[in-house]
């Protein structure tokens, strides 16, 4: 159930702001749930995916994808998983909480200022 | 030449940046696409799904391999995020943007302390 007001809000706020489910599913699995950093993020990643296949689904429809930039982009971002995921294997929880504060905070300030 | 060496540079670093935090990485896609190539708003917003695809594709699937994915929750997060898309998408179009963008700027703040408080704790 909480899961489900979770995801509800992380779409809900995603869609009104342009930011994605990421900053509000992670910090509410670990808060609210009690997660360890590592699997609140793997756990975000995915629903993620699901959540960005329903929207390409809703512009594709409309016309509104560039399939060019978008592997111009996710293709070097794919890689970029890649080495995100093992670098974070090898951080603490603690130093990933912190780096992640830090994530946050500066998305306050983009939306913010 | 340079804004496509840019692109592909902003594009590994928004998925190092979904693979580290398990975002989605479109926290750069957007500008990127809309500043780097020139997209729309609006095209470049829906752009980024696309490119978020592979992008947390790849991650989850390296996160399943080391045993941190829980599946169940997985799935229903991201299928009540799609309801909660749907509603945003309608509140977007019917409210002042500008109030609501600050007070959830504001959200995030106090989020991004509880967290780094949280982890100095410990």
């Amino acid at each position: 159930m909480r899961l489900a007001l979770i995801g509800l809000a992380a779409g809900f706020f995603g869609a009104l702001f342009g930011v994605g489910g990421g900053v509000i599913m992670v910090p509410l699995l670990i808060i609210a749930l009690g997660f360890d950093e590592r699997p609140a993020m793997a756990t975000s990643l995915g629903a993620i995916g699901l959540i960005a296949l329903e929207g390409i689904v809703f512009y594709g429809a409309h016309g509104q994808l560039k399939p060019g930039a978008a592997a111009l982009v996710g293709i070097p971002g794919a890689v970029g998983a890649l080495a995100g995921t093992t670098l974070q294997q090898r951080l603490q929880n603690r130093t990933l909480s912190i780096l992640f504060a830090a994530l946050l905070l500066a998305v306050a300030v983009k939306l913010l200022v | 030449m340079w804004t496509i060496v840019l692109a592909v540079a902003l594009g590994l670093v928004a998925g190092m940046l979904s693979g580290l935090f398990g975002v989605g990485g479109g926290i750069l896609f957007v500008p990127t696409l809309t500043l780097g190539l020139g997209l729309t708003q609006l095209h470049g917003e829906a752009t980024s799904l696309l490119a978020i695809v592979p992008t947390v594709a790849v991650g989850t699937w390296r996160q399943q391999r080391y045993g941190n994915v829980r599946w169940r929750p997985s799935i229903v997060l991201g299928l009540a995020g799609i309801a909660g898309v749907v509603g945003g998408g309608f509140v977007a179009e019917a409210l002042p943007e500008h109030a609501l963008r600050r007070l959830f700027g504001l959200l995030l703040l106090l989020t991004a302390a509880q967290v780094g408080w949280r982890a100095r704790k410990r």
